[in-house]
């Protein structure tokens, strides 16, 4: 019999109970600094301050938008489809914070004589798993959509599912070549591959379509066709208010988060810095560390560019990308053989 | 029948469409580009004035809240209650009673004096007419503007308040700032 899939490394059950509760404590704590970040960082690109009244620096006014969102009155149309109505944001938070599980912090490390691996799970399957929540993810907006009952939300339901489309197949091609080269489909051992050089370098052509599917994966500008707020008033939440939209928002944030983190990991070397070898309690520090300069560069674009047009995505998807992402497979399939 | 374009028909002439290096060029140099420009912006820093705190000054002919003004060696109101300031307003926002001037109860220089002078400032445009109008000098539009209140009617400011030193809320302007 094959397993399903294989462990390998054994802990006892109280050190995973411990390590999901830490994982998922810290981020969530990250949902709100990045929040405020983001307006932040947009007002600087606008020559503003962004939110600095709540609070010294404006440090409270994500918890004032949340205590904000969760006192509203809860609202559902009259021709909505209740449960499918109510379940939509969760599957979208649901899936954010289950991608983060496998986003290695560290490798197995020596906690007061117990072996612990910093992340929540190290499957076999690695990087699979995150495109199977990528894809499941992407139904919390679809039926989000959908169950609303609204024009403006189906069209906006309808603009994610073409974007998804168009943009995950490119964004798994990308990543054949790292798990090409790193002959591995487990993060930690992708990380442990690239203990010499980050594979941003011989991979960067992959590494600038996974990035830009990444935008569109995460409904981000210039690829925020499905929520569109001048055309579509909202897209697929249009619907939706108080905590239930808040969920949803958290989705949003957590999901750039995670594409940051796996992003971080496959190309930046995960907790390996270039040239110094640092002790093993900087590992978590550094992953961190990346994670938020991408997601700064995610604030970067979105100030930068504007929303793209539904055929230019589709074009720039099907026909710029997949082709560019075959390409760089097949040439790194030959220099993985080659060499 | 083939339809030819007449002489006033302009040809738009437009550029060669993009091969796939300018193409690439269009959508990764200019991408960076715009990331440049953005970049910069933020090293700038901030231009925006925080308001309740930092106060934008004012020009000297601002035309804010209005004042009336007494003889400063006289300590005599200056307005003689002859409404020109009521009849040139366009708004219709002032109202003056004019009352006799009497040996024991001296408020103006003049023969008469407003009684009743309220200037109704929910109305009120700031034209600036009504000092244009004033053939005293009586009343001018000083620099305040920050008057917003919870209730239309305090908005109704009397002669004792226009008379009043306003508060010194708003910063004048130097020269050459």
């Amino acid at each position: 019999m094959i397993p399903v899939a294989e462990v390998g490394f054994y802990e006892s059950w109280w050190v995973q109970l411990l390590k999901a509760l830490v994982i998922f404590a810290v981020v969530f704590q990250l949902v709100p600094i990045v929040l405020l970040a983001e307006r932040k960082a947009l007002g600087r690109f606008q020559h503003r301050y962004g939110p600095n009244r709540v609070g010294p620096f404006g440090i409270l006014q994500p918890m004032a938008d949340i205590g904000k969102l969760i006192f509203k009155q809860q609202f559902r149309p009259r021709t909505s489809v209740a449960w499918l109505f109510l379940l939509a944001p969760a599957i979208s938070m649901f899936t954010a914070v289950a991608t983060m599980a496998i986003i290695p912090f560290s490798n197995v490390v020596d906690i007061f004589g117990t072996e612990v691996g910093l992340y929540g799970i190290d499957p076999d399957i690695g990087i699979l798993y995150a495109f199977a929540f990528g894809a499941i993810a992407f139904y919390g907006l679809m039926l989000g959509g959908w169950a609303s009952g609204s024009k403006y939300s189906f069209l906006g339901a309808m603009r994610g599912a073409a974007q998804l489309i168009s943009y995950e197949v490119a964004q798994g091609l990308a990543l054949v070549g790292v798990i090409m080269m790193a002959g591995s489909l487990s993060l930690t051992e992708i990380v442990e591959a690239q203990s010499s050089l980050p594979y941003v370098i011989p991979q960067f052509v992959g590494f600038l379509i996974f990035l830009v599917a990444g935008f569109a994966e995460t409904n981000r500008p210039p690829f925020d066709l499905p929520e569109a707020d001048a055309e579509l008033v909202g897209g697929y939440n249009t619907e939706y208010g108080g905590g239930r939209f808040a969920a949803y928002f958290a989705a949003e944030y957590l999901n750039i988060i995670v594409v940051s983190a796996i992003t971080a990991t496959l190309f930046l070397g995960g907790w390996m810095l270039p040239w110094v070898d640092p002790p093993t309690w900087v590992d978590p520090i550094v992953v961190l560390a990346k994670t938020l300069i991408l997601v700064w560069f995610f604030f970067w674009v979105r100030a930068t560019l504007p929303r793209l047009r539904y055929d230019q995505l589709m074009s720039l998807g099907w026909k710029v990308f997949l082709p560019l992402a075959t390409l760089n497979a097949l040439v790194t399939a030959i220099l993985v053989v080659v060499t | 029948m083939p339809w030819t374009a007449g002489d006033d028909v302009i040809e738009v002439i437009r550029a060669p469409k993009a091969g796939p290096v300018r193409g690439t060029y269009r959508a990764f140099g200019e991408t960076l580009r715009g990331l440049k420009t953005t970049f910069a912006r933020m090293v700038e820093g901030p231009k925006t004035f925080q308001y309740p705190e930092e106060k934008v000054p004012v020009y000297p002919r601002f035309r804010g809240r209005h004042k009336l003004h007494r003889f400063e060696d006289t300590g005599l109101e200056k307005c003689v209650g002859c409404s020109l300031c009521a009849a040139a307003c366009p708004a219709d926002c002032i109202r003056v009673v004019a009352a006799e001037n009497t040996p024991e109860n001296r408020v103006s220089a003049g023969e008469r004096y407003a009684a009743v002078y309220e200037i109704n400032l929910s109305r009120c445009i700031f034209c600036g007419y009504c000092e244009i109008a004033c053939p005293f000098d009586a009343i001018t539009m000083g620099h305040d503007y920050e008057m917003s209140d919870y209730n239309r009617s305090d908005l109704i400011f009397t002669k004792e308040m226009l008379l009043a030193e306003p508060l010194d809320r708003t910063p004048l302007r130097n020269t050459g700032e």
